[in-house]
């Protein structure tokens, strides 16, 4: 995968007399234009997102950062299908970071939030489009015939009534002079050609064969190594270090301190790494060295006393004193890192009226903006080359190490490439925060749901990352997947308590949702239970509105295909759970076995149904993300728990965070429905309903109720 | 100095004995294929092949690799059946743990190819993948053993 600088990338589409197209974003809607008018315009910076070569070699830049949710395939098929290009000639590259490749609903250049497809797809659409215009314009010209007479038909322009065909390669230099369409028509969906279908994705040839480029495999002729000695307890400053025995140490160049630690500058990781021990670093205690799991426990259980700040307040839930039922639970999660399978990395090469950063980054703005407040350099002169990246799960919104990496170029002057060990990556990550709440809920006679009441204490991951989305005092990312429940309940109460600790907070898959979505459905089945129904049919007798058709179409497909309701096998039982975020439903049923002796949980098998809309644009990707969100969210919920100790995070390699392995991975099969109207996201929401559908299951195998993860030391230990 | 045999080719390379050869691999011979995930043999995303057996580069020390053959990810043919296979079942998503993943499937199906599924889980369950793409994993490694034994 080829990255480029903004001039780079226009002297390259426009080699050998090629043809490309820029399409802005504006706030009022797209304009398009082509590479040539953009880069004439001085005042003005295009972004392109289609290239044609006279070689025939398409290709589509893609703005947002593959991560293994198959980007870097599903726009390229977007702007072909407009196109009308042959497949075989598509390939892609990344952005470069400039403002004009943000994303139009988010103002930046970010990938997250489940929204890259959704986000995008008119851009691309529009993109494919002027240009099949114009190619189909240019033909036509050169044949001298009515352009009605002329269509595009994979990769060629053809004249419908000779049956002649020009290339798009040989039409590129005609239609680079032509005037750029505004409003180029769109396809109807029935005549999608790409779109729907499950190509093999583009990257995975390179991927299977060791070739691709991660931020990890980035070299710089004169690049030396860097890493950073840090603190074992946050905030923690070194009191005294051995810096003479760290520069005699084998390959060590050079050692200097940074904002969080010690930086040693190598010849190589290793040399690094020893340099780092030789540092023989005494810390003070940092911010809170009382903080331990015992003190976090506490913290969170007494936040469930506090009075927060209401997010929702529908009805009146405290009517619910009246109710001939009532019940309430509390819940605990824990805090859990992301550990993707390449650690943080960054390279960075800072000079005189120059810098370049390549970085496995989900968040190029924050890179750029970054690199600029460190350098003092202007936007311009400043290069983002998103490599691919090994995992992102929302750790890499963060740039928190792409800082570091461009800190210690400057002040190294040589070009480094900065590597996280395990343990820094994972007692330095951006956690999923913690949290407890309490819920309250009330039946009616008829065993309704009436009214729910929700505390939830979570510390807020907004306030450091964007505080500007703090709406009335509330991070939307505490209640979301509460507030927006699906199911119809008259009386809803939902506020926040914020829980403060040194801690470092982030986005990871689903956010909010991850946590929300494991208590409100394991607390949707408590309640089932309560009114003696049938946790399936007490979820449909909430959602049986016009509106509710997606939601309760999921459920009843999950349970359906899960043979919910028939005998189960010997041993086993199935949980149900059903979730909505990031625009898209899915509902799941767990099918699972427990060991009570040994407190271990088999999964034998999840049903999955989603519905992300009308436009599935390939379907093999999508039923891999809901498979692989899945199997994430088990892992979770099965083991996952970051363990803290003297104020810092003691886990730090897999031995002791317990990730989910292949001898646990269970059978998966996934439904793809199209009740609804609007396009959702992929990436995200079939991970919140798997912990309460195997917790679900759980009860339902043993009556033991789940109300802390992660489940198995639960099961064991109960809390 | 130190001599290396990988992927064919011999190497002479001036590195203390006690470097792991998954950063000798990367550093000086410049095949990143390999990965670095963990540096304690504890998630597989290093593994190579050392006289064709699997083993954790970032635990190896160049100095006990020396004088073995080592094959890495670039030097598995792309004709490979692990590598079709891997391909035909689409398995990888962000494909950083993948090079390991398919240098133990092609180690387990040398050894054995016509592994049953517990041979399979047994063999991988050192080889973690964050994205979660286990059973297609499963899949590619059944669709490999189907081709490697019809050939």
């Amino acid at each position: 995968m080829k990255t480029f600088t903004r001039r780079e990338f226009i002297k390259y589409s426009l080699a050998g007399t090629g043809f490309a197209i820029a399409l802005t974003i504006t706030p009022h809607g797209y304009r398009i234009l082509q590479a040539e008018e953009a880069e004439a315009d001085s005042t003005f910076h295009p972004n392109l997102w289609i290239s044609i070569s006279e070689d025939n070699r398409v290709t589509i830049i893609i703005n947002k950062s593959e991560m293994g949710q198959g980007v870097s395939t599903a726009l390229p098929m977007i702007a072909a299908d407009e196109l009308e290009a042959d497949w075989r000639q598509v390939s892609f590259v990344e952005a470069p970071a400039q403002p004009e490749y943000a994303d139009p609903s988010m103002g930046m250049q970010l990938t997250g939030g489940s929204s890259s497809v959704r986000d995008m797809y008119k851009p691309f659409r529009l993109a494919g489009a002027a240009a099949r215009v114009m190619l189909i314009s240019a033909a036509a010209r050169t044949w001298a015939v009515p352009e009605g007479e002329c269509e595009a038909v994979s990769g060629t322009v053809r004249q419908v009534t000779t049956g002649r065909t020009l290339t798009y390669g040989e039409l590129a230099q005609k239609a680079s002079g032509l005037a750029v369409p505004q409003k180029p028509p769109l396809k109807n969906e029935t005549q999608f050609r790409l779109i729907g279908l499950p190509l093999a994705r583009l990257d995975i040839p390179d991927k299977v064969n060791g070739a691709a480029i991660f931020g990890m495999d980035i070299s710089v002729p004169g690049m030396l190594y860097a890493g950073i000695a840090r603190p074992p307890a946050y905030g923690a400053r070194p009191l005294a270090y051995n810096k003479e025995a760290a520069l005699k140490s084998p390959g060590v160049v050079k050692v200097f301190p940074v904002p969080h630690g010690i930086a040693v500058v190598a010849d190589g990781i290793e040399d690094v790494w020893k340099g780092v021990r030789a540092l023989d670093i005494r810390w003070d205690k940092g911010a809170d060295p009382s903080l331990d799991n015992r003190s976090l426990e506490k913290s969170f259980m007494e936040g469930l006393g506090r009075r927060g700040i209401t997010a929702l307040d529908r009805g009146d839930a405290a009517a619910a004193g009246k109710a001939p039922v009532k019940i309430k639970a509390s819940y605990m999660l824990p805090y859990l890192a992301h550990v993707t399978m390449e650690p943080m990395d960054c390279t960075a090469n800072v000079r005189p009226g120059r810098c370049d950063i390549w970085a496995p980054t989900q968040n190029q703005t924050g890179v750029l903006e970054s690199a600029a407040g460190i350098t003092g350099l202007s936007p311009e002169q400043i290069h983002v080359h998103t490599t691919y990246l090994g995992g992102g799960f929302g750790r890499r919104g963060d740039f928190g190490y792409a800082a570091e990496a461009i800190r210690i170029s400057k002040l190294a002057g040589v070009p480094v490439k900065l590597i996280w060990s395990r343990p820094e990556d994972i007692k330095y990550d951006t956690f999923r925060p913690g949290q407890s709440c309490r819920i309250e809920g009330a039946l009616d006679a008829g065993g309704k749901l009436v009214s729910w009441s929700h505390r939830v204490v979570v510390p807020s991951i907004f306030e450091h990352f964007a505080p500007q989305r703090i709406k009335s005092g509330v991070d939307p990312t505490a209640v979301s997947g509460i507030v927006d429940m699906d199911y119809e309940i008259p009386n809803l109460h939902v506020e926040w308590v914020k829980l403060e600790n040194p801690i470092p907070v982030g986005f990871w898959r689903a956010v909010g949702n991850s946590q929300n979505g494991f208590t409100t459905e394991s607390f949707m089945d408590e309640l089932a239970r309560a009114a003696k129904k049938d946790p399936v049919e007490f979820r449909l007798a909430l959602l049986t509105k016009k509106r509710h058709l997606p939601a309760a179409s999921l459920i009843e497909t999950a349970a359906e295909k899960a043979g919910w309701g028939k005998p189960p096998k010997k041993g086993q039982a199935m949980g149900m759970a059903y979730h909505f975020s990031y625009g898209a439903r899915v509902a799941e049923v767990a099918e699972v076995s427990v060991d009570e002796k040994k407190g271990s949980v088999t999964v034998h098998k999840v049903v999955c149904a989603i519905d992300c809309g009308p436009v599935a644009v390939n379907p093999a990707i999508l039923t891999a993300q809901a498979r692989g969100g899945i199997i994430m969210g088990l892992s979770a919920a099965l083991g996952e728990r970051v363990e803290f100790k003297n104020g810092g995070a003691v886990s730090s390699n897999f031995y002791n965070y317990h990730e989910l392995r292949i001898s646990h991975a269970p059978e998966i099969e996934v439904h793809i429905l199209r009740n609804q109207k609007t396009m959702g996201g992929i990436g995200e929401p079939p991970l919140p309903p798997i912990a309460p559908a195997v917790a679900n299951a759980v009860f339902a195998a043993t009556g033991h109720r789940i109300r802390r993860l992660p489940i198995e030391p639960e099961l064991k230990h109960p809390g | 100095m130190i001599s290396l045999r990988v992927n064919g080719k011999t190497y002479r390379i001036n590195v203390s004995p006690d470097r792991m050869l998954l950063w000798v691999i990367r550093e000086k011979l410049g095949l990143t294929g390999t990965k670095f995930g963990c540096g304690m043999a504890q998630c597989g995303a290093c593994t190579v092949h050392m006289d064709g057996h699997a083993v954790r580069s970032c635990v190896t020390p160049v100095s006990s690799a020396s004088g073995k053959a080592i094959v890495t990810i670039e030097g598995l043919p792309k004709d490979h059946p692990v590598k079709q296979a891997w391909i035909a079942e689409q398995v990888p998503q962000c494909g950083y743990c993948q090079p390991g993943q398919v240098m133990q499937a092609a180690a387990l199906l040398a050894a054995n190819p016509s592994p049953a599924e517990t041979d399979i889980l047994r063999a991988m369950n050192g080889n973690l993948c964050r994205c979660g793409t286990y059973p297609y994993i499963k899949n590619a490694i059944l669709r490999a053993s189907r081709q490697m034994r019809s050939r």
